[in-house]
């Protein structure tokens, strides 16, 4: 055992200890480390308000911001100039303030001066308002936040009172009840809870509403009363206030220099709830601002849709036609004038009596036409296209299909302003868990010891599983509520506060309500409480082992080395593993934490006073071992270890951890003088053994009363489904505290181990461990779960000649279950190992050292602490593995099917391993039975290289002799995607090649190859590089990319790429809060993009489209006028219809049009994803059809004008009368111009275009009767009126709509006839019966099929030498997921096969099937050869399929062949060796 | 569970902003109505060849008889066009010199109407080149003075004199007002009778009683006291009908025609119309004719030129032949677009497409 010298010390550095957590001591250097950062400004002092320190905290605290929040832009006082001054920073607005500039100089002004200003006004205006409204609402929201009540210590009445919010300030105590809202980040100084742990729900800060533990300041954990803020003499320092959530860094200085450290589990976040802890006291350290919370709020993102960048572009072009409509106008100008030698009548001179030369007047001039014709820049554009993307995003919202009954949730769009993207990815960025699957983890097998079991109850189970949970949410909310009310009176008194807890009680579906317990809010339905998850069916087989376990005592079997009992160890170790390797919490679903200890005490019967006697003895003891008091260590670090050794073989037999709370005060004094009573256990030895298994009986007459309700709420719903798996085996996890774990183990009765460490899951180690003191052998454990990838590489390897048996036995279970692994992934498990590793006491005590040091340190911790993990995690001995099934979501491979059938390139980026994942893509149809897949997998970037070019190589020899024939057999239909139909490629990649892959070398050839494949599969993927992934796509491609994702490792990914779409799943908020758009399952994608998408896009572009039209048309007007009024910038028109013209008259109908117009039904568009490409390629949006726009624009203003120029030329008509029939032509024309473009024409369309020619003739009249002098000069009086009876106006205002829409009419129609794109087609098809309908769509898509297969067949006829492999390989590949589907029921023929597979594995009493294992081994060694190696590996794939034909005994040869696959592509240099042979 | 974090709500991160409105809406199923579900009933516009062909054969016809109504009614209109500018050169040169500016310079023009015209005649005078429509020209003038206010705004630089007094009429429109008079004789066996016509009727009937109205005083000279005529002008406004008091000062029929600005440069501007009596009671009958042009327009300063002109009006305008031609064209365009689309949607049918029927 270890040496006592060294135990000593370990015990003197934990009496001295200044780190929070895990128990540890600070030595000299990390205090070093301390006063040297302590210097640094960067660090914030926290002190309280109270006796000694008041002048210091005046000095110090006034410095920091008090918790009051406003988060409103502007005040009363400020809102217009700041507002103004914001909304100038857009750049069309500057352009309309410098034409209203303009227009007051009076050389070039154009009109009056106020009108110009109309249309600046009208549109400043309106986003004021609007941005007024969202500012008031926040200053509402602010104002009830500020105002919520909390109680903070006040040092005059020595209590805590009421104060509001926003009256808190830093170093102020606050004292928080259960339920109630953390007011700012506050350090935890107390709490109710005896282990000093405060239950904290996030919900308000990330969505996650399973319970989060938070610990007290290590050394105030064991006081037993509340704190006393008056006695509080320590001073806190940490870091500035900052926005990372998941770190804080500080300590505590006692009065007497101690210093205890903080991080983050001492830290109560503002926004947080308080769950399951009756009272908590806190100093706040960060208020108002400078909260975590607070600092996390970047507000609303902004992304500009592609089609806006489109449009600011061709706005450059309608700048530039502007600049050339006007120079035509000063220039003609200039030669006007200079036709005259004298001033004419009507040119008025200058005041001076001068005139001004031609030169400087076609200069003035071209300012002038600037104003006058200005409209050519679309000003309500900009105002509308918000207005039309408002719409769509409420049509979106409102769309009933995305309603998702389970989760009551509907799509949410968090960014209002790309809707239009939805219409154009090609690129879709896929995670897995969560996303393609449903995130519930169920368990399905596991591996112990090499052995499978396969459960196949359980999968039963599965099969037959139907969600019958979901109950009418809307009734149990209610109940919920009443409760919850007669609950809360304590809690809070301010009545919002109250009316948002019961609201949030009443959100969550508490699942445990049949016990009628609804006041205990847990994780809702969202969380892990359906019993899909929970009820696991044990295996018989396994059962039976257990329960032999159950009846021998522990000891026992130790001591006995048969195999059976080694495996038995196996066994148990295995599943304690399971339900202690976690962070898992436990709550009893109708009761606090606290109050169910006392009610389990009261169920425990204490039968005489020598029981409580031995109580108090055994929790003495527990007291000693686990967390004592410095007056306890320090005496008992005399004694050794061996001592504590001795007391804890005790601790097992300890109760379950009711008795630890009951015996709690009683113990307090026991405590105290424990040294002296250090001896009392050994005396007790015996009788304690006798007390246990007097509580072995106990225990299982307890097991035969139902099971207390308990709930276990996991931070990943892997770690639930196992915990419930071992659960399911009667190893119950009974309750976590940060110090120990109990478990209720079923034939042991309760183990209470000692928690020493827990590793936390991250996501460069892919692994957790704990580090446990075993009850049982008295040593340091650790288990460890994670990856099999990395566990693999850890195990205690027999590298020296394996004389040991255990060894050899090691190797053995290495190999079995690493077989047993490899399955798993194939049927699509996810796959974890689990090892545990026995360190002596020595060992642990050195690696303890290095452990505090990387803990103490503040500034590096993070990578300390992994390097610390690292040093830890090895040698370890492998006990088993299991596999969990995450099932597909419903609708899934449909929808991956048709997106793929849009052209969209799907990349699924997971953090998997690579076996799960690609036969997760064939389950959902990413990958198909056709593809070819090319695996790149390298150690270095050169063979990365390598291997992709020779990749490259073959998918072009390929694809091209295929375009040829597909150029032969002239397709008529678009192909599906980029490549030939029929040749589709598939990519798997890596995390480790990928991260060789994204170096700026190889990015191009990467891109270029997977260009080429229709999918792509990233495995093994770190958030990291899948951000990077997308931003590469988008960046280098320039392709529009979509990601989606559910959790928080997706939330880079989803943030870079230009459409984020969050899954609001399982793993909390993060993502969601990401997105742009939010959606309940991934089937939702379907129709969000197909036909929303196309929708949005093609609605808005064509909105656009027509604005530009509009504008050009109805602005060309005045330019030809210019050419008849010496280019002197006179209107024909009432500047008042000018101006309102567009603000008005035609405003409404292309917003209507933009939001409601529908080409296609969403029927079609669901079932020919076809259709999407069009929007895809922005068909509709292309250079030439702006241009086409335009050039009808000038058409059509040219037909406007001249029609009734020459009708009026050379008669009396004045200008204002000739402009009215121009004027209202234009009307007609722009408004049935829309009316031709309109695909679908409701009523709503029909009252606004109605409504606006109404309104234009209404105000035109009204304005003409009533308007004498207002209007000088342009006069409209009576204008309307006197044309109204003349049948000349309208003659011509009929011939000019006539002539005017004829093309583009006629154009319409032609295409409707002859040159038909598909979109018009699939309108067509809406106009036929439903019987018809189907038919036709049947033969479209048949039609599509016919193509890509001919392609296909002809190609693999014509196989050469080269590409026969290829096709060879093609057809194994398309038997392979037929015949395997990933989710296939486990049988007892799938057991044969996988041991027999394993020939050299003797000692199985399975006899073996020849021809099941002649298929299996086909089957697994063409797969893998199929799925690990690229194409060109034909050697290697061919091998086992002649062996298969030999029967049984080319059996282990074809497995061999199968690994050599494996080895190859382990390197490509190697692999290229390979080749050769 | 409700997570609806709206951008506004976002920022605090509460529970208790974030579960507003839970109890008043408990269910977020939107609402399965058509607006929402996009499923209103629509007419969907089919534009095939076969849908169409009537459309255009219907708009065809209705063009094409529109079209020959209007050519033959302005065929029915008489148009005599009189250009003095080059007959009455002398006088121009006269002009040239502002020395003269208050000299008479008299001109006859001699025409012969080789058919009666019928019906109401029309005088018009033209201007050829003049840009009445130029922006600063237009703007130029005051329509709260012609309405007989105080007020002379809007009129620069023709506001007031060096002096301050002001211009009545004010601005360039007015101070360039066409003062040509012209007299139509009818020379009748060597004996001229002078054509007699009508000074008043020729303007819009709400300009001349709402838009323009002299200041009230009891006589019109002390209504213009204090003012003075524009600088281009003879005679001051007040004397413009000295026989006519109701057509004298503002709401003078020639001035009030002369404010309502031509659009084009060649524009024509009712002068006068033929009053129907004695011989002229069926219009003006073939003959001789004599206009006697008092000279008073300049109009070779730029380049322009000035008619006489006699014409009828029918319902359809003026001789103006254009709009019956282009309706005929557009009707005949749209028969023959129709032929086209019949002849296409013919050779369609035969090879039929799989999606429709």
């Amino acid at each position: 055992m270890a040496d006592p010298i060294r135990w000593a010390r370990y015990r003197w550095q934990q009496l001295i200890s200044t780190e929070g957590g895990e128990g540890s001591s600070s030595s000299n250097s990390s205090n070093k480390c301390y006063q040297s950062s302590k210097t640094s400004g960067k660090h914030r002092i926290v002190i309280p308000c109270l006796g000694h320190f008041k002048e210091e905290y005046e000095k110090v605290s006034k410095l920091y911001m008090n918790n009051k929040i406003r988060t409103t832009k502007y005040t009363l006082l400020n809102f217009l100039p700041r507002n103004l001054f914001e909304q100038f920073h857009r750049v069309a607005n500057l352009y309309f303030l410098f034409l209203v500039v303009l227009n007051w100089v009076p050389l070039v002004e154009a009109f009056q001066k106020e009108i110009t200003m109309l249309p600046l006004i009208a549109v400043l205006t309106i986003i004021a308002v609007k941005d007024g409204l969202e500012d008031y609402s926040k200053y509402k929201m602010d104002k009830q936040i500020n105002n919520l009540l909390t109680k903070v210590y006040s040092r005059k009445e020595k209590k805590y009172i009421d104060e509001c919010w926003k009256n808190v300030n830093v170093g102020d105590f606050i004292r928080l009840s259960r339920n109630e809202i953390i007011p700012a980040d506050m350090v935890l100084l107390y709490s109710s809870d005896p282990d000093g742990i405060c239950y904290i729900e996030t919900a308000g800060l990330d969505g996650e509403t399973n319970l989060k533990q938070r610990q007290v300041v290590r050394g105030y954990s064991e006081q037993v009363s509340e704190i006393d803020p008056e006695k509080f003499s320590s001073r806190i320092e940490c870091e500035s206030p900052n926005n990372d959530l998941t770190r804080f860094r500080g300590f505590v200085e006692h009065s007497n220099k101690d210093r205890v450290g903080l991080s983050k589990e001492n830290l109560l976040l503002r926004g947080c709830t308080v769950r399951n802890t009756e009272a908590v006291v806190g100093i706040v350290v960060y208020a108002g601002h400078e909260t975590k919370a607070m600092l996390n709020n970047s507000g609303p993102h902004y992304k500009r849709s592609k089609l806006e960048r489109k449009v600011n572009t061709d706005i450059l072009w309608c700048v530039l036609l502007l600049i050339l409509m006007c120079l035509t106008g000063a220039i003609g100008h200039g030669i006007w004038l200079s036709r005259y030698s004298e001033i004419p009548f009507f040119n008025i001179p200058e005041p001076d009596g001068k005139l001004i030369p031609p030169t400087l007047a076609g200069f003035n001039m071209f300012w002038t036409m600037i104003i006058l014709l200005q409209v050519l820049i679309p000003v309500s554009l900009y105002v509308s296209i918000e207005i039309v993307k408002l719409g769509q995003i409420y049509l979106i919202q409102n769309d009933i299909d995305f309603y998702h009954e389970k989760t009551d949730s509907t799509v949410q769009c968090r960014a209002l302003n790309i809707a239009e993207d939805l219409g154009q990815i090609q690129y879709i960025f896929s995670d897995k868990t969560g996303t393609l699957t449903e995130n519930k983890m169920v368990f399905r097998r596991c591996s112990i010891a090499g052995r499978e079991y396969c459960h196949e109850e359980n999968a039963k189970r599965l099969e037959s599983y139907q969600e019958i949970n979901s109950a009418d949410p809307q009734c149990s909310s209610s109940t919920h509520m009443s409760e919850w009310r007669g609950h809360n009176c304590s809690a809070v008194n301010e009545p919002l506060n109250r009316k948002s807890l019961n609201q949030l009680s009443g959100s969550y579906l508490a699942p445990g309500r049949e016990d009628g317990a609804g006041d205990v809010p847990h994780s809702g339905h969202v969380a892990f409480s359906s019993p899909i998850e929970t009820d696991v069916v044990p295996d018989t087989q396994l059962l039976e082992k257990f329960s032999q376990i159950s009846s021998h005592s522990y000891q026992q079997s130790e001591e006995a080395s048969s195999n059976l009992s080694l495996e038995t160890t196996y066994i148990t170790d295995f599943f304690l593993a399971l339900a202690i390797c976690n962070t898992v919490v436990v709550s009893v679903p109708n009761q606090p934490r606290q109050k169910m200890r006392h009610s389990l005490l009261g169920r425990t019967p204490i039968k005489s006073l020598e029981e409580i006697r031995q109580m108090f003895q055994r929790f003495s003891v527990w007291r000693l071992s686990s967390s004592p008091l410095p007056s306890v260590k320090e005496s008992s670090s005399e004694s050794p270890s061996s001592f504590v050794s001795k007391l804890s073989i005790f601790r097992m037999k300890l109760a379950s951890s009711a008795l630890d709370g009951a015996a709690q005060g009683a113990a307090e004094p026991l405590n105290t003088d424990s040294p002296e009573n250090s001896q009392a256990p050994q005396e007790l030895d015996t009788v304690n053994v006798a007390a246990g298994c007097e509580h072995n009986s106990a225990a299982s007459s307890i097991e035969l009363s139902p099971l207390p309700k308990l709930c276990y709420e996991a931070e990943s719903p892997d770690e639930a489904a196992l915990v419930h798996a071992a659960r399911a085996y009667k190893c119950i996890l009974q309750s976590r505290t940060p110090d120990q774990v109990t478990v209720d183990f079923a034939g042991l009765g309760s183990l209470t181990f000692q928690l020493l460490h827990i590793l936390p899951f991250d996501s460069v180690r892919k692994r957790m461990s704990v580090v446990v003191r075993h009850p049982v052998s008295n040593s340091v454990v650790v288990y460890t779960k994670g990856a099999d990838s990395v566990m693999m590489d850890l195990l205690r390897t027999a590298s020296e000649v394996g004389t040991n048996n255990s060894e050899m036995e090691q190797k053995k279970i290495k190999e079995r279950t690493q077989k047993h692994l490899d399955d798993y992934a194939r049927r699509g498990l996810r796959t974890l190992c689990v090892a545990k590793k026995v360190l002596s006491d020595a060992e642990y005590a050195e690696w303890l050292n290095h452990h505090f040091l990387a803990e103490t340190s503040i500034d590096n911790r993070e990578v300390l602490l992994l390097e610390s993990a690292i040093r830890l995690e090895t040698e370890l001995t492998l006990l088993g593995a299991t596999g969990i099934e995450d099932r597909l979501q419903e609708g899934v491979p449909d929808t991956i099917q048709a997106l793929r059938k849009a052209g969209i390139k799907i990349w699924m980026l997971t953090g998997d391993k690579r076996e799960t994942a690609v036969n997760i893509a064939y389950a959902c149809k990413l990958l198909e039975p056709d593809d070819r897949i090319f695996t790149l997998k390298s150690q270095s970037r050169d063979a990365c290289a390598l291997v992709m070019s020779k990749i490259l190589e073959d998918i072009q020899k390929n694809t091209s002799a295929k375009k040829k024939k597909s150029q032969k057999l002239g397709n008529v239909f678009a192909s599906p995607s980029t490549q030939a139909p029929g040749f589709n490629a598939g990519l798997v990649i890596d995390g480790r090649t990928l991260e060789h892959v994204l170096h700026d070398s190889l990015q191009n050839i990467f891109l270029e190859l997977t260009e080429k494949c229709r999918a792509v599969v990233c495995c093994r993927a770190t958030p990291l590089q899948k951000s990077v992934l997308v931003r590469l796509v988008r960046n280098k491609l320039k392709a529009m990319t979509l990601a989606v994702g559910d959790g928080a490792n997706d939330v880079s990914m989803i943030q870079v790429a230009d459409t984020g779409v969050g899954i609001s799943g399982q793993e909390g908020m993060q993502a969601v809060m990401a997105s742009d758009f939010a959606i309940s399952q991934f089937r939702h994608l379907r129709k969000l993009l197909l036909v929303h998408g196309h929708w949005c896009y093609t609605r808005l572009t064509n909105m656009v489209l027509y604005f530009f039209y509009k504008n050009v048309a109805y602005v060309n007007l005045l330019f030809w006028y210019q050419f008849f009024c010496g280019f002197s910038g006179t209107s024909m028109t009432d500047y008042w219809i000018l101006i309102l013209f567009n603000l008005l008259f035609t405003s409404v109908p292309p917003i209507i049009y933009g939001v409601l117009d529908k080409d296609v039904p969403a029927e079609i568009l669901m079932q020919l994803p076809q259709l999407y490409m069009m929007s895809q390629k922005s068909v509709a949006y292309l250079p030439s059809t702006f241009w086409m726009t335009l050039l009808d624009a000038f058409y059509q203003s040219l037909v406007c004008f001249f029609v009734p120029y020459f009708t009026y030329y050379g008669s009396d008509i004045d200008i204002f009368s000739f402009g009215n029939p121009i004027n209202t032509a234009a009307l007609f024309i722009i408004l049935l111009h829309l009316l031709i473009e309109c695909k679908s024409v409701t009523w709503i369309h029909t009252v606004v275009i109605i409504g606006s020619i109404l309104f234009y003739f209404v105000f035109a009249l009204a304005f003409g009767a009533t308007c004498r002098t207002h209007n000088q000069p342009s006069n409209p009086y009576w204008i309307m009126e006197k044309h109204m009876i003349d049948p000349v106006f309208y003659l011509v205002c009929i011939l000019t709509t006539c002539v005017a829409l004829l093309p583009r009419y006629l154009l319409r129609v032609l295409q409707g006839t002859l040159f038909m794109s598909p979109v018009v087609r699939a309108k067509h098809l809406d106009r036929l019966t439903p019987e018809e309908q189907k038919e036709a769509i049947k033969r479209w898509k048949d039609d599509c099929i016919v193509n890509g297969r001919v392609e296909f067949q002809t190609t693999s006829g014509s196989s050469s030498s080269a590409t026969g492999a290829v096709s060879e390989e093609e057809s194994i590949a398309s038997v392979l997921p037929t015949s395997k589907p990933p989710f296939r029921a486990c049988t007892k023929e799938g057991l044969v096969e996988d041991t027999s597979s394993l020939p050299d594995i003797q000692d199985e009493p399975e006899t073996t099937n020849g021809l099941n294992s002649e298929k299996t081994a086909f089957l697994n060694s063409s797969k893998e050869t199929n799925l690990d190696t690229f194409g060109g590996n034909n050697s290697c794939a061919k091998a086992p399929v002649c062996a298969s034909e030999e029967g049984s005994s080319a059996v282990s040869l074809a497995h061999k062949a199968g690994l050599n696959s494996v080895l190859c592509e382990e390197d490509a240099l190697m692999y290229f060796t390979k080749l050769e042979c | 569970m409700r997570r609806e974090r709206s951008g506004v709500n976002k920022q605090y991160s509460f529970p208790t902003v974030r579960t507003q409105g839970e109890e008043t809406r408990p269910s977020r199923c939107p609402d399965n109505s058509a607006f929402k579900q996009q499923k209103l009933p629509a007419w969907k516009p089919q534009l095939s060849t076969a849908t169409v062909l009537p459309g255009f054969f219907l708009t065809g016809a209705f063009c094409l008889a529109v079209g020959v109504c209007l050519i033959l009614s302005a065929n029915s209109v008489r148009d005599v066009q009189i250009d003095y500018s080059d007959k009455c050169s002398d006088c121009s040169k006269f002009r040239e010199n502002s020395s003269n500016w208050n000299k008479e310079c008299h001109c006859s023009v001699n025409f012969t109407l080789k058919e009666d015209i019928l019906g109401d005649v029309f005088m018009y005078y033209g201007l050829q080149n003049f840009y009445q429509n130029h922006r600063r020209y237009v703007i130029s003038r005051s329509d709260a003075q012609l309405l007989g206010r105080n007020v002379n705004s809007y009129c620069a630089p023709f506001t007031a004199y060096r002096n301050g007094t002001p211009m009545a009429p004010c601005g360039a429109i007015a101070n360039s007002m066409f003062n040509d008079t012209i007299d139509l004789f009818y020379n009748l066996n060597s004996s001229a009778i002078q054509v007699p016509v009508l000074k008043t009727g020729n303007s819009w009937w709400t300009d001349k009683n709402v838009k323009f109205r002299n200041p009230k005083s009891y006589n019109l000279s002390s209504a213009f006291a204090g003012t003075a005529r524009p600088p281009y002008w003879h005679k001051p406004v007040y004397l413009l009908d000295e026989e006519d008091e109701r057509n004298n000062g503002y709401v003078n029929e020639d001035l009030i025609i002369w404010m309502r600005v031509s659009a084009f440069a060649t524009f024509r501007n009712l002068y006068r119309r033929v009053k129907r009596i004695r011989q002229f009671a069926d219009g003006l009958p073939a003959g001789n004719y004599t206009f006697r042009i008092a000279y008073n327009f300049p109009v070779t300063k730029f380049k322009g030129r000035k008619h006489v002109i006699l014409s009828t009006v029918v319902w359809s305008g003026g001789s103006n032949p254009f709009l019956g031609i282009a309706y005929v064209v557009s009707g005949t365009a749209a028969t023959l677009t129709g032929f086209v689309i019949t002849a296409i949607h013919l050779k369609l049918r035969k090879k039929k497409t799989y999606f429709q029927k």
